[in-house]
């Protein structure tokens, strides 16, 4: 059940580049990073992609196709019209460093800038006793893969490259928001940081970023706001503060 | 070319950011060293990233009896006796304490009711002993050890103003070669994928750390990684590969459609009570449980579905025995005609588990097919067959420092280190090998580095390593380098695959052969930026050697054992089981020599059955050990 495939790739670098047309075999039940790597093997030796897994589980193939953010290796063939041409371009929040692959260390830079996990000093090897129950919570954002996607669909970070400095952006608000939740950590301040050092104030829950999250993990209700709303609590409770870091003390024996 | 190579000083240098990289990372730094960590992709997408059913410790958490010795015993099991009995020791009592660690570092396993880390069922695990975080266990692993790297580095900006001082993350530069002065390691060459200038790390030593080669193989679940780097560079720097003809097919990975052929489906399916039946609907495993295993494995329906609820009273289903046997008997089935339509057998769970169940055990592979395959597997049955997993080949290592033997200052750790597994690997012991050994590499090295110091690059051989990257684009050769790694891939499937004889290992030999000629005739086109091509052109290289390798070691064992099945040889012999074959490159070919295997410990003997180890051992052997050396 081969077909061929109309596609429009961005062929280029920081400096300069277009869209170049290709046509290229596309058989069953193929994605487009497979027709990328067909382009690859027989027609562009030299066309720059980026991914590992092939599976959807390492979050390396993110581009744009026809405008929208997706994973390659998760975008099937099968979902485009055999009359259609697919476009794909580089994600467009982050500077292109060669046709399909951009420099997307903005996204590692504000990973140094969340403050990592601490646990309890006194915390000794094999003896956490946490519920299922209570450690699903902070489960639900490690899923994420590191695609970036949300990151690059993010008005706030796409539109405004000013706002890259103070916006730390969704993939960190669940960081921060899965340190809140952690049974284990320490740290009882991850909320105020959120609106403080990472730009928490900045989102308006447009919720473009849940959208397109490939792990569907729902940034928006289950990080965002559940974080906005406690900023105001913990602000103007301090009682409450308190409740919770004894809650959290609780996870250990 | 010198004057602008990029150049770095390390006290030690490690290539590759999966879990056994960062972790000798962790502890080379803690110990005080100044560590570079290289990797071809991303940070945090190493192929470590895509492990699945979880992490084997013995911590005895799901079910008491558990403990380092029955770990060990199911290992050396699992690996036909032919593992280094010292690596699979140090890898059963250490494994607990690597695991626990994790949490201490912030990971979040799944737990039991008592609020502890939960542990599920894997094939040749007597007990439930794997730690996960539902099916995506090698994600929760790097993302751990990448935050741990960022907390050390954090820590290093507050101490001392700078927080790449004592660990900087190189990613997307590929090495190309190890370094060498006096005989002795002094760094790491390699090239900048993003825009292909090169760059020189000098340090004493080196750890590999790159993962396996299932790249050489047409049907894979690996990533692009995987070609065999580290297995390359312990060759072309004076070492040796250890038993690269045992390759794991993992018996189930997805066979339809083709794009994702090979893709793996976890073990942890039939783990949670998936049961293989072929076309005419009849749950085969019952008629391909070895001789070994019968008193270990149910041969009725009735008692395998008993195990799931009651350990302790029956024995275990046949779809969890290790994987080379699970492998074989789904070939055996495909090649008597009871496949699916696409070449596979089925896989089950769907009548097995509530469909709210399945989706919260394997979250992951439900998605896979359903987004992938078009499958529900909460409905329906997935179609599965076998594809190249993993390499329990690698570099000859000193089992308690991870040193590679012949090449003072350098490690290897992870997949890429051979020995730990014997012939075959069990699920799960993976993780926990990247753990241990990966913490012991950082070890060795930094007791190397103590008592060797600094060891100056000197410019003949980077003008040597500089020739060797630049080649490629002077050359008008007319050879693809994608064309070449199919052919190559359809050799290795073809020829070096799941069955083996001595015609097909001969052909594939002087294939390999002529691979490599053609190889050298390899012209790329585009510039030095970011280009594929190029990239694949030293992958390629090394994938040579790998098949090499592995072709020549299967032909030189004649028996079947583990990853090394001899249509010729059908039978595990006593006699092989004492050998290891040892490769080395002298530069246009591979020698393989054998080398007499250490015998097991007193005390390691006598934690097995006599009975058990007549169907392994020769009589000799037994009576002498039996006495136990020490
Ligand atoms: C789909 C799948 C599922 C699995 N599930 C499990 C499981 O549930 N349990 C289990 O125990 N095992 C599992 N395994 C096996 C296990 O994941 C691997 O064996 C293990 O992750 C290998 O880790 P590593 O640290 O040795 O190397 P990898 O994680 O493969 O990392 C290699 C690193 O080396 C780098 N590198 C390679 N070559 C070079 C070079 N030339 N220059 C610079 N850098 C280089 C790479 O970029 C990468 O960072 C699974 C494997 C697969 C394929
Ligand atoms: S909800 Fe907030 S973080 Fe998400 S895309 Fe909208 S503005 Fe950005
Ligand atoms: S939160 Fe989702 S979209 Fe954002 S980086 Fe993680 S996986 Fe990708
Ligand atoms: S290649 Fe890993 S997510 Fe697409």
């Amino acid at each position: 059940m081969a077909r061929t495939m109309k596609l429009r790739i961005f062929r280029g670098n920081s400096k300069d580049g277009g869209l170049q047309d290709v046509s290229v075999e596309a058989n069953e039940g193929e994605v487009i990073l497979d027709v990328i790597h067909r382009v690859q093997a027989e027609q562009i030796g030299d066309l720059a992609v980026r991914w590992n897994c092939k599976a959807g589980k390492c979050g390396s193939c993110s581009v744009e196709i026809n405008g929208k953010p997706r994973l390659a290796c998760m975008t099937q063939v099968a979902s485009f019209d055999e009359a259609e041409t697919v476009t794909i371009t580089p994600l467009r929040a982050f500077p292109v460093i060669k046709d399909l692959v951009t420099d997307v260390s903005f996204n590692y830079k504000k990973a140094m800038e969340v403050r990592a996990y601490e646990p309890p000093a006194d915390l000794k090897p094999g003896e956490a006793r946490m519920q299922q129950i209570d450690v699903e919570r902070s489960q639900e954002f490690r899923k994420c893969i590191e695609c970036f996607l949300c990151q690059n669909t993010c008005h706030v970070i796409r539109d405004h490259e000013e706002n890259k400095k103070s916006f730390a952006g969704p993939r960190f608000f669940i960081r921060l928001a899965e340190l809140d939740m952690h049974p284990l950590d320490t740290l009882r301040n991850r909320k105020q940081s959120a609106q403080e050092e990472h730009g928490l104030g900045m989102c308006n829950i447009t919720k473009c970023c849940t959208e397109v999250c490939p792990e569907h993990i729902r940034i928006t209700d289950n990080a965002i706001i559940p974080m906005k709303e406690r900023v105001v609590d913990v602000k103007y409770d301090p009682l409450r503060w308190l409740g919770s870091v004894i809650r959290k003390r609780e996870g250990i024996n | 070319m010198s004057n602008q190579l990029e150049r770095y000083k390390y006290d030690v240098v490690i290539i590759g950011a999966g879990g056994a990289g960062l972790r000798a990372a962790v502890e080379a730094r803690e110990a005080g060293l100044s560590v570079a960590i290289v990797c071809k992709s991303l940070f945090g997408k190493a192929h470590t990233v895509m492990a699945e059913g979880g992490v084997a410790a013995s911590m005895g958490n799901v079910n008491e009896s558990d403990n380092w010795m029955v770990h060990f015993r199911d290992t050396m099991r699992g690996g036909k006796f032919l593992n280094n009995y010292r690596m699979a020791e140090l890898h059963a009592k250490e494994a607990p304490e690597r695991v626990w660690e994790l949490e201490v570092w912030g990971a979040l396993f799944d737990r039991t009711k008592e609020g502890k880390i939960s542990q599920r069922n894997f094939g040749g695990h007597e007990y439930p002993r794997l730690a996960h975080v539902g099916d995506r266990t090698g994600l929760e692993l790097i993302r751990t050890m990448q935050q741990r790297i960022v907390a050390l580095q954090q820590k290093d900006g507050r101490d001392h103003g700078d927080a790449e001082k004592f660990i900087k993350v190189f990613a997307e530069v590929t090495i190309t070669e190890i370094l060498k002065e006096n005989g002795k390691v002094s760094g790491a060459y390699g090239y900048r994928r993003e825009n292909g200038e090169e760059i020189m790390f000098e340090a004493p030593a080196v750890i590999l750390a790159t993962g396996g080669a299932g790249k050489t193989f047409k049907i894979t679940s690996n990533s692009w990684e995987g070609t065999g780097d580290g297995h390359a560079l312990a060759l072309k720097a004076g070492g040796h590969l250890i038993d690269m003809e045992f390759f794991q097919f993992h018996p189930t990975g997805m066979v339809w459609p083709p794009s994702v052929r090979g893709l793996l489906v976890t073990e942890s399916v039939r783990g949670d009570g998936g049961v293989l039946t072929n076309s005419e609907g009849k749950r085969f495993m019952f008629d391909y449980i070895p001789d070994v295993f019968k008193d270990k494995y149910a041969d009725n329906e009735a008692e395998a579905d008993r195990w799931y609820t009651d350990q302790a009273n029956n024995r275990r289903p046949p779809e969890l025995l290790p994987r080379d046997e699970v492998a074989r008997a789904i070939n055996s089935e495909i090649k008597a005609g009871r496949g699916t339509e696409h070449g596979g057998v089925y896989l089950d769970v769907s009548k097995r588990l509530p469909a709210d169940v399945i989706k919260k055990k394997l979250p992951s592979m439900w998605h896979q097919f359903y987004e992938l395959a078009g499958v529900d597997i909460t409905k329906e049955a997935m179609e599965v067959g076998p594809t190249c997993h993993y390499v329990m080949g690698g570099a000859w290592v000193e089992p308690d420092t991870a040193a590679v033997i012949d090449v003072p200052g350098l490690f290897a750790a992870g997949e890429c280190a051979g020995g730990m597994h014997g012939s075959n690997r069990l699920g799960g012991n993976s993780l926990s090998d990247l753990l241990v050994f990966g913490r012991r590499a950082g070890l060795g090295a930094v007791e190397y580095v103590k008592s060797n110091g600094a060891n100056p690059v000197t410019d003949g051989s980077v003008v040597a390593a500089a020739a060797k990257i630049e080649a490629p684009f002077n050359n008008p050769g007319s050879e693809n380098p994608y064309a070449l790694h199919h052919e190559l891939q359809e050799t290795a499937h073809n020829l070096v695959g799941i069955i083996r004889t001595k015609a097909e290992l001969e052909e594939a030999i002087a294939k390999i052969a002529d691979l490599r000629a053609r190889a050298k005739n390899i012209g790329v086109s585009g510039g030095r930026q970011f280009n594929p091509g190029f990239h694949l052109t030293f992958d390629l290289d090394n994938m040579l050697l790998i098949a090499e390798a592995a072709a020549k070691s299967a032909l030189i064992r004649e028996e079947s054992r583990g990853g090394h099945t001899r249509e010729d040889f059908p039978k595990m012999s006593p006699t092989w089981r004492q050998v290891n074959n040892i490769t080395t490159w002298n530069g246009s070919s591979i020698a393989v020599e054998q080398k007499h295997l250490p015998d097991l410990t007193k005390e390691l003997f006598g934690l097995f059955d006599i009975h058990e180890l007549e169907k392994y051992m020769t009589s000799d052997e037994l009576s002498q050990s039996r006495g136990g050396s020490n």
